[in-house]
């Protein structure tokens, strides 16, 4: 244990030196908020979200963003470089099993994953009005079930891809189908029907954030048929079962040199 | 007794034979030498001496133990330095030591190893910041931050500058006097030479001579030349009357004699008797190149 809590701090130390991922993972999905935040039409209430407004329900996006920077890029960029530099080479010929850098890595980018919530939640509650969750438990299980589902999604690709450069491009192109779900490049009211539904099961999940952030009202236009402002089991199940699948799969197919 | 025994050990990688046939063994506190060619097979053989990899066929043991089957008991003895493995970029120097010293029961004073390394005034340097010595030497000191009893060191001084490689050399022969035994993995003659109790020459994944450096080379060359320029004019037969003289050549102003044995001595006996001063004397004698080739019908240099 003492030596996974080394580790974690050595880790942590390292990520923080980062200043791309720090900037990019913690911070500029906040930015992003703020500034859409920063055009009056977006702050006003709108029959469009059923009298909730743009950024109440762009925010679960921005979340969506800040996962996906640290889960599907930072995660499968800092493994594979971590294999291909020999880290984990040189680790396996001392008494600790290199997996023991890898699970380290995992709680650094779950502790930033929680703190660039914390800043984006606050930020967009003291700025712009956005309610805090306003179902706190079924939001944390959203938020956990839904990074964990990235973060082994992450791991898988650095598991599989044979170098650091081809890591990259494939954790590139699944985090821009991310975003799309999330609806970060086009809101989501405005994509089909089709595609809102698939953005539900996506992970992270957005749907799920979206509805124990900001309840009922800003649901009950992406809600459909769906009962809205309820964490949906289904959403949640699926999260869960990519984490397991995805992670499963990481670990049995995971190249350590 | 031994403190490594390797056995026929055979490794392939699909249909590449890595390892053919290997035995050798090392004693407790001496440098040994695995010297080779790029590819001959002397990064696989200690892979498999250091437990990271599982041997086809043949038998390994190290302090005792089987290297796949106690690999957490030997990872606690044996330290390893394996060529290009880095460290993460902006890790600084002390936290490295740090944490990988957290790793064994018995880990060595970090401190005093930065001090013996001569990395002490660069403990808050972070890895990418380091010259190629400095990284070697930090690789080094994190072989031997768990104080192991055997210490296996791969391809130690490849990239580095001359004066940095011989720094290391001066530096893994302070390790040996510390009392750890040491494996040395290198390509390079002059290095193999200056530190190595005993060479395993690998060749195509066999071994084609175990010995001390002297050993070998006396294996292949009994001959000697002896270069001077003699002060005044006189009658090379004098020297061909000696018997450990084989043979005397003019070049120029240059005597070349060629002989065995004490072939110097005898050599600087006759001149003296005819007081005749040698002037530019130099001995030539063959060095582990020309045993390399004698023995493997290839120069080691080619690195292909």
């Amino acid at each position: 244990m003492s030596t996974l809590w080394k580790t974690t701090v050595v880790e942590t130390k390292l990520f923080l030196r980062e200043p791309k991922t720090v900037l990019l993972g913690m911070l500029l999905p906040t930015a992003i908020l703020l500034l859409l935040g920063a055009i009056p039409i977006l702050r006003e209430p709108s029959a469009e979200y059923g009298g909730a407004r743009f950024v109440d329900f762009w925010a679960p996006t921005a979340l969506v963003m800040a996962l996906g920077m640290l889960g599907l890029q930072h995660i499968p960029a800092a493994v594979a470089a971590y294999r291909e530099n020999g880290v984990l080479r040189r680790m396996s010929t001392t008494p600790v099993h290199p997996a023991t850098v890898l699970v380290a890595q995992l709680i650094v980018a779950l502790a930033a994953a929680v703190a660039a919530a914390a800043v984006l939640i606050l930020t967009a509650w003291l700025v712009l009005d956005v309610p805090l969750p306003r179902h706190p438990l079924g939001f944390v299980a959203a938020f956990v079930a839904g990074f964990g589902a990235l973060l082994a999604i992450g791991m898988l690709i650095a598991a599989v891809t044979p170098n650091a450069r081809m890591a990259n491009g494939v954790s590139i192109l699944v985090f821009m189908l991310v975003m799309f779900a999330g609806g970060v490049y086009l809101p989501r009211f405005l994509m089909p029907e089709a595609l809102v539904r698939m953005g539900d099961y996506a992970p992270p999940g957005v749907q799920a954030l979206l509805e124990t952030w900001s309840g009922d009202t800003a649901t009950a236009a992406m809600g459909g048929a769906q009962a809205a402002g309820h964490l949906q089991p289904l959403q949640l199940g699926i999260m869960v079962l990519i984490t397991v699948g995805a992670g499963w799969a990481a670990a049995k197919l995971f190249r350590w040199e | 007794m031994a403190i490594i025994e390797v056995t026929n050990l055979h490794k392939r990688y699909g249909g590449t034979v890595a390892v053919d046939d290997v035995s050798f063994a090392v004693e407790p506190g001496e440098i040994f030498g695995i010297l080779g060619p790029n590819g001959a097979g002397k990064t696989t053989t200690v892979e498999c001496v250091s437990g990271l990899r599982a041997p086809d066929r043949g038998s390994i043991t190290v302090l005792g133990f089987d290297p796949r089957r106690d690999r957490d008991e030997l990872r606690q003895r044996v330290g390893v330095q394996l060529q290009e493995s880095r460290l993460p970029d902006k890790l600084r120097l002390w936290e490295a030591l740090d944490l990988y010293s957290s790793y064994y029961r018995r880990p060595a004073d970090w401190n005093r190893l930065l001090e013996s390394l001569g990395l002490a005034d660069k403990r808050n340097t972070p890895y990418h910041k380091l010259s190629g010595g400095q990284k070697q030497r930090l690789s080094i000191a994190l072989a031997l931050v768990g104080s192991p009893t055997i210490a296996v060191l791969d391809e130690l001084t490849t990239g580095l500058d001359p004066q940095a490689r011989r720094d290391t050399w001066d530096l893994i022969e302070q390790v040996r006097d510390s009392g750890v035994t040491i494996v040395l993995v290198t390509h390079f003659m002059d290095e193999a030479e200056r530190l190595c109790d005993r060479l395993a020459l690998i060749d195509s994944g066999r071994i084609v001579a175990l010995d001390t450096p002297r050993g070998l080379i006396a294996q292949v060359a009994a001959e000697q030349r002896v270069l001077f320029r003699p002060s005044a004019r006189f009658d090379e037969r004098l020297l061909l009357e000696v018997p450990e003289v084989t043979s005397v050549q003019q070049r120029g102003e240059q005597l070349v004699v060629t002989g065995t044995g004490n072939v110097l001595h005898a050599v600087t006996s006759v001149l003296a008797r005819n007081h005749i001063i040698a002037q530019d004397l130099r001995v030539e004698q063959a060095s582990l190149d020309d045993a390399f080739v004698s023995l493997t019908g290839r120069p080691l240099t080619l690195d292909a």
